[in-house]
């Protein structure tokens, strides 16, 4: 029916607003890494049970990307923030 | 029919009638009633078979619970099956039939069943129709789901509405009996937002008091006059014959609100989301039933029914009552029931000492009987007797009664609180389930809590509201019971004598094999001990195997008995056995309800071009590409069938010239001193060194190596750049492109902002297209002034300022025209006018696409996220020494197989059968396999270029294959073709197709004046016109006149975007926080500052205004922000989707809303708008 999520810029919205990408991965690996380091951050994920962090895209609303931390078991959200906040 | 309604008494309106119809037999009753009280009063107790057996049924309950009276309501579109009885309301030319028999409920062949029932027991599935396993799917489920089952569904589709809505509150109170009345009341009185909801069409729960003196008039009760106060108070919203079904994530609940009583009310339904801070679960008990022998039969209900029947209803249940109980509240009922002058003969008590209030029955004539059970019913139709049995010894005693309450004590309704992982918790004393003790903002309260009596409801609502006010940190108001600030949280001591201790035995005696547990699933004990013995005695698996607690009432009323006789089974307690998981939804909600609008023309938004009217004027035949619609062909008189049309289009195109609208192409402008940066780093090809004015086709790649899109990007500045993407792929894009700026790289100094609606955008394409062009462009479009890849702003000679691209998806001479959005229409009208002596003609996409065809231009049929840019040909464009999005993975060794499937052309045997995209690819002689698979066919269309069927294909190793010819196998129709397999560039060669020689013509007078060009918004002055007039009542809704809007960037960078939120003050009236980092101006043209950019994005808006008292009613359908709480004025503007369109909402006053909506989604939103206002608006505007 719904679950909401805190954004940062907008205030409480309904998960119908936002896009998921997906666990955050790693850092991205230099443009010259070994191949391997490559395929392991684009394919691999760590897939938790218990707190995990995501990338959500706010589309219905800033059009930020956000990093959402939430529990895989209960859904239950601890902290959102954009997930470019400082330099 | 002798009638059996009591003389008096009720809570009916008696001095009206409601006339309905019962398989076919037509009755009266009164507005007040349900289908059940009122078959009931008109002593028609036979309603409804069982699900397997078949056994005659009658009522069980009195409300939500019921499992039994299942009835079938309407005809045709309108039939919906399984309606509970017990609370349907009954309306005038009400229709309603009975289910699962034939030829009748009375006589029904199917209850052969019930002598077959030792072949049907638990897991019958599994036995006895084992042998032989292939007659299992042919013969043995088709009879059984004949024989067994509920109502059927209609196929047809129902003209009903739903709809959709949120709400926002303090505090939600679920009941509305006496705990829910008294805790809302208590934290209304204190000023919280308050929403009440009862499933019930009346307020105060499951017992109505009997009218009495203390009463004012028929028909009012304490509750009522409780719920009238909270229907008078402005902080709280109370509904009726609202169930709260289901509690989810982040204290969302949702429910169900049903039309009163009429046959055609509309909404059908009305879906509540409601977003809160705390709950209250004051949803109350259910009665449990007995599980006896015989426990079914009609003229058998739990005796809190009976008494709901007698003092709700004034049905006369029968010439003699009985009770068999457990607990007192039989008591209770048996006296309220002698006060109403109905003949209460007996009760039956399992225990063996009996209350104190047993006497003063006893001196009415009741006759009591202690320490005893009940082996045996008898009655078909309707109870004729009942045989008991001492505890003590073995003789036994048949009584004369046609009617029995039973009461095997009471189930808190708990299932709310167990909907998100937590189990209920057994409490022995109280032999009941109660809700888990973590249960984070839902709080159970009164009967839900395991209090019995209406003043310990009360007191415990009164309590948990005070405490809860508290928390919310509201004070309650002065003069209220409660303590403010008290900490309590102390276990209330009920008034009255505690609730039963559980049963010696779960079961009360006789044969097992009619003693029923599932009314509904036809589950009895015996089914439940075979269970056990089998192996199946863990309550999940017990379910699954005998079905218990399945179907429409999910074993609302048997479910707790199961647990008990599954434990005594296993010599355990039922807080060791548990119960069955709970689920949403409490009771069944309609997919109509979940689906809302989302059906018909409003299944989805759709996105008009800024030509449709244009198009439209020319006879276009429209498809849909995504939300949009967009002209496929223009059929000329005279031609009978599309092919025709597409294909002369297509010969226009080649020998002449021809129109197509293309504004749907995504469309991105970049701006900053990192753009052309950025832009090197998402596409695979060069950026860096992109000329002024030029423009490049670019290839963009995701991180895993494989192609994301293509389009053109064209640089109109030194620090600005345009870039377009196909139109499929224009929100993908956007999206990437945001992850590549907000999450790679925040720290490039670039800005960009989608403008894909301020532009209406045509290819002119054909030999003709120069001359064509040149008559309306005042710049020199000359082969040396505007060459290939060329890309500027331009001035119109009817004095608009355009852009023009020589870019071509046709391989003819091309251009793309783009003019703001609003002077689309106007463009291209002029545009055929001039183009007319040079034979122009318009052309859609089945035209386009074989343009492109021809021409080995690739889309996303194509690029369908397998394809690398090597697959496509296009592997000089992927840069071997810069870094790009994917660029690593585009290296992986399997991504540089040469056996890869390459795109090839292939060519059909002139007159030969079509090819078809999705057939695959085989070597001559080759049997369809997997092994042999050799690639599949992408797009496919007939070529009047060339007169034969063409293709473009992904073949393995394709571009070693050029010349052989192939096997294309279409499994669907069962063909296969022979094609020549070619380079995909070099199908149709230049100038295989000779221009038409241009008619003979004056020469094109360049210095004629162009009319000036008009305006035309995408919400036209007459369609504002069509909504304006609603009269200033509950709702307007107004399209506003085109406006000047300018965007203005100002964050530099990813970063600074990221610490502006749109909550900054913003510096004027005019001024709306759009994204982060990005202002919106209306009315005004501002200056972009240092650092700043501004975009002119007036024709990509439309502005409309919702206003009224109903405004924020209307826009709650559509969004989850909190409008009661929006700040008026500028700065509270926020971005929400209302419904699926994303919106700019800025409330000017606190019922004037500002909604600023792109343009291509205007329309679709006003028709939202207009739907949603239905209740409001006057009759005949929508």
């Amino acid at each position: 029916m719904a679950s909401l999520i805190p954004c940062p810029h907008c205030g409480i919205r309904p998960t119908e607003e936002f896009d998921i990408r997906g666990e955050v991965p790693g850092p991205r690996p230099a443009a010259d890494a070994d191949l391997q380091q490559w395929v392991d951050h684009v394919y691999l994920r760590e897939n938790p049970r218990g707190r995990l962090q995501e990338h959500w895209h706010h589309t219905g609303g800033c059009r930020r990307w956000l990093v959402v931390e939430r529990d895989t078991r209960t859904h239950q959200v601890y902290a959102v923030h954009d997930a470019s906040p400082s330099p | 029919m002798t009638s059996a309604r009591l003389p008096a008494g009720g809570h009916l309106d008696r001095d009206k009638t409601v006339r309905f119809c019962f398989d076919g037999k037509t009755f009266s009753g009164h507005p007040g009633d349900t289908l059940a009280s009122a078959l009931l009063a008109n002593n028609e107790w036979l309603l409804a078979r069982s699900f397997k057996y078949h056994r005659p049924r009658s009522v069980l309950t009195a409300d939500a619970a019921e499992p039994n009276a299942l009835v079938t309501v309407g005809e045709g579109a309108a039939t919906e099956p399984n309606v509970r009885a017990t609370v349907l309301e009954l309306y005038e030319g009400l229709q309603a039939r009975s289910q699962n028999n034939w030829p009748s409920v009375g006589f029904d062949i199917g209850a052969i069943n019930g002598l077959l029932s030792p072949l049907l027991r638990a897991g019958f599935y599994y036995k006895t129709f084992m042998w032989p396993a292939s007659f299992w799917e042919k013969l043995y489920e088709p009879l059984i789901r004949r024989a067994a089952g509920l109502g059927e569904a209609t196929s047809q589709a129902g003209a009903e509405r739903y709809e959709q809505r949120w709400s926002h509150c303090d505090l939600l109170v679920i009941g509305a009996g006496p705990a829910g009345l008294s805790a809302a009341l208590t934290a209304a009185r204190a000023g919280a937002k308050v929403m009440i909801a009862d499933e019930q069409a009346w307020p105060g729960g499951c017992e109505t008091p009997r009218p009495d003196s203390t009463s004012p008039g028929p028909g009012e009760t304490p509750a009522e006059r409780q719920f009238a106060e909270l229907l008078a108070m402005p902080n709280v919203r109370s509904l009726l014959r609202t169930t709260v079904f289901g509690w989810y994530d982040s204290g969302v609940f949702g429910a169900l609100e049903r039309p009163g009583p009429a046959p055609d009310a509309q909404p059908a339904a009305r879906l509540w989301r409601i977003v809160c801070k705390a709950a209250i679960m004051a949803t109350g008990a259910h009665e449990r039933p007995l599980v006896f022998n015989g426990n079914d039969r009609p003229g058998i209900m739990l005796a809190g029914a009976l008494h709901t029947y007698v003092n709700r209803f004034a049905v006369r249940p029968g010439q003699a009552v009985a009770f068999i109980t457990n607990n007192d509240s039989a008591y209770r009922c048996a006296a309220d029931l002698l006060a109403a002058g109905v003949k209460v003969t007996t009760i039956i008590d399992r225990r063996a000492v009996l209350p104190a209030s047993a006497q003063g029955l006893e001196r009415l004539g009741v006759r009591l009987i202690s320490n005893a059970h009940i082996v045996a019913t008898a009655g078909r139709r309707r109870l004729r007797s009942v045989t008991i049995a001492r505890n003590s010894g073995h003789t036994t005693e048949t009584l004369a009664v046609d009617t029995l309450g039973m009461s095997g004590g009471y189930s808190p309704v708990v299932h709310l609180s167990c909907q998100r992982g937590a189990r209920p918790l057994w409490d022995p004393a109280a032999a009941h389930f109660a809700a888990p003790a973590d249960s984070d903002g839902l709080y159970a309260c009164g009967a839900a809590a395991g209090y019995q009596a209406h003043t310990d409801c009360a007191g415990h609502g009164e309590q948990v509201a005070t405490r809860l006010l508290d928390l919310l940190g509201l004070a309650p108001a002065t003069g209220s019971n409660g303590q403010p600030g008290s900490a309590a949280f102390a276990p209330r001591q009920p008034d009255t004598e505690p609730t039963p201790a559980a049963p010696a035995s779960w079961t009360c005696g006789g044969p097992a094999d009619k003693a029923f547990v599932d009314f509904q699933n036809d589950v009895t004990a015996a089914d439940l001990s075979q269970a056990v013995q089998e192996g199946y005695a863990h309550v999940e698996l017990a379910k699954r195997y005998t079905t218990a607690g399945m179907a429409t009432d999910q074993g609302k009323s048997g479910n707790v008995n199961a647990s008990g006789l599954l434990a005594e089974a296993r010599q355990c307690t039922p807080g060791e056995t548990g119960t069955t998981t709970f689920r949403p939804f409490y009771t069944p909600v309609p997919f109509g309800a979940l689906a809302g609008q989302h059906r018909g023309e409003h299944y989805r938004p759709r996105r008009r071009s800024p030509l449709h009217e244009w198009a439209e004027s020319l006879g276009a035949r429209f498809t849909q590409v995504g939300h949009w619609d967009r002209a496929a062909w223009f059929p000329r008189t005279g031609e009978s069938s599309w092919q025709q049309a597409v294909h002369r289009e297509v010969q226009s195109v080649r020998q002449a010239v021809g129109l197509c609208d293309v504004s749907t192409l995504g469309k991105i402008e970049l701006f900053g001193a990192d753009s052309a940066e950025f832009l090197n780093r998402v596409y695979c090809n060069k950026f860096l060194k992109l000329p002024l004015n030029k423009a490049r086709y670019g290839l963009m790649l995701r991180e895993d190596g494989f192609v994301l899109d293509d389009g053109t990007t064209s640089r109109l500045g030194e620090q600005h750049y345009l870039m377009t993407t196909t139109t499929g792929a224009a929100a993908e894009v956007l999206n990437h492109l945001e992850w590549c700026h907000q999450v790679l790289w925040p720290d490039l100094q670039v800005q960009f902002a989608s403008v894909s609606d301020q532009w209406a955008q045509m290819a002119i394409a054909g030999p003709a297209s120069r001359e064509l062009l040149q008559q309306l462009v005042s710049d020199d479009l000359s082969e040396q002034a505007f060459p290939f890849l060329g890309a500027r702003p331009v001035s119109l000679r009817n004095g608009l300022n355009a852009r023009l691209f020589r870019i071509s998806f046709s391989g003819e001479l091309a251009y793309e025209l783009a003019v703001p959005a609003d002077y689309g229409n106007s463009t291209a009208h002029e545009l055929m006018r001039l183009g007319a002596p040079l034979g122009i003609t318009p052309y859609g996409t089945e035209a386009m696409g074989i343009l492109r065809i021809e021409k080995g231009f690739v889309t996303h049929a194509e690029i369908d996220g397998r394809v690398t840019p090597a697959d496509l040909g296009l592997d000089r464009l992927a840069a071997p020494d810069k870094a790009y999005v994917g660029h690593r993975l585009l290296r992986r060794p399997a991504l540089l197989q040469t056996d890869r499937p390459q795109l090839v052309g292939l060519l059909g045997t002139k007159d030969g059968p079509a090819l078809r995209a999705g057939a695959h690819l085989l070597g001559i002689g080759q049997s369809p396999s997997m092994a042999n698979d050799q690639g599949h066919v992408s797009s496919a269309c007939f070529s009047p270029s060339l007169d034969r069927p063409i293709a473009l294909a992904m073949l393995r190793n394709g571009r070693a294959r050029h010349g052989e010819t192939i096997i294309v196998w279409d499994g669907l129709q069962e063909t296969r073709t022979e094609a020549t397999v070619t380079d995909p560039g070099a199908m149709l060669l230049p100038g295989q197709i000779a221009a038409s020689p241009a008619p003979a013509r004056e020469p094109s007078n360049t210095a004629v004046e162009l009319p000036l060009p008009v305006r035309q918004a995408a919400l036209p002055g007459e369609l504002a016109g069509e909504c304006a007039p609603m009269p200033a009542g509950q709702l307007q809704i107004t399209v506003g006149p085109p406006t000047t809007m300018t965007l203005i960037l100002n964050a530099t960078n990813g970063y600074a975007a990221a610490a502006s939120t749109a909550t900054d003050e913003q510096p004027s009236d005019s001024a709306r926080p759009w994204l982060p980092g990005q202002t919106l101006w209306l009315g005004t043209n501002p200056e972009a500052g240092d650092g700043q950019f501004a975009l002119d994005l007036s024709h990509a808006r439309c502005n409309l205004t919702v206003a009224g008292p109903a405004a924020i009613d209307l826009l709650a359908h559509g969004t989850a922000v909190d409008l009661e709480s929006m700040p008026i004025g500028a700065k509270g503007s926020c971005t929400t989707a209302l419904d699926t369109i994303t919106v700019l909402l800025t409330r000017l006053a606190p019922d004037r809303f500002e909604v600023l909506v792109t343009r291509s989604y205007a329309r679709s939103l006003l028709d939202l708008l207009i739907l949603w206002g239905q209740p409001w608006l006057p009759i005949g505007s929508s």
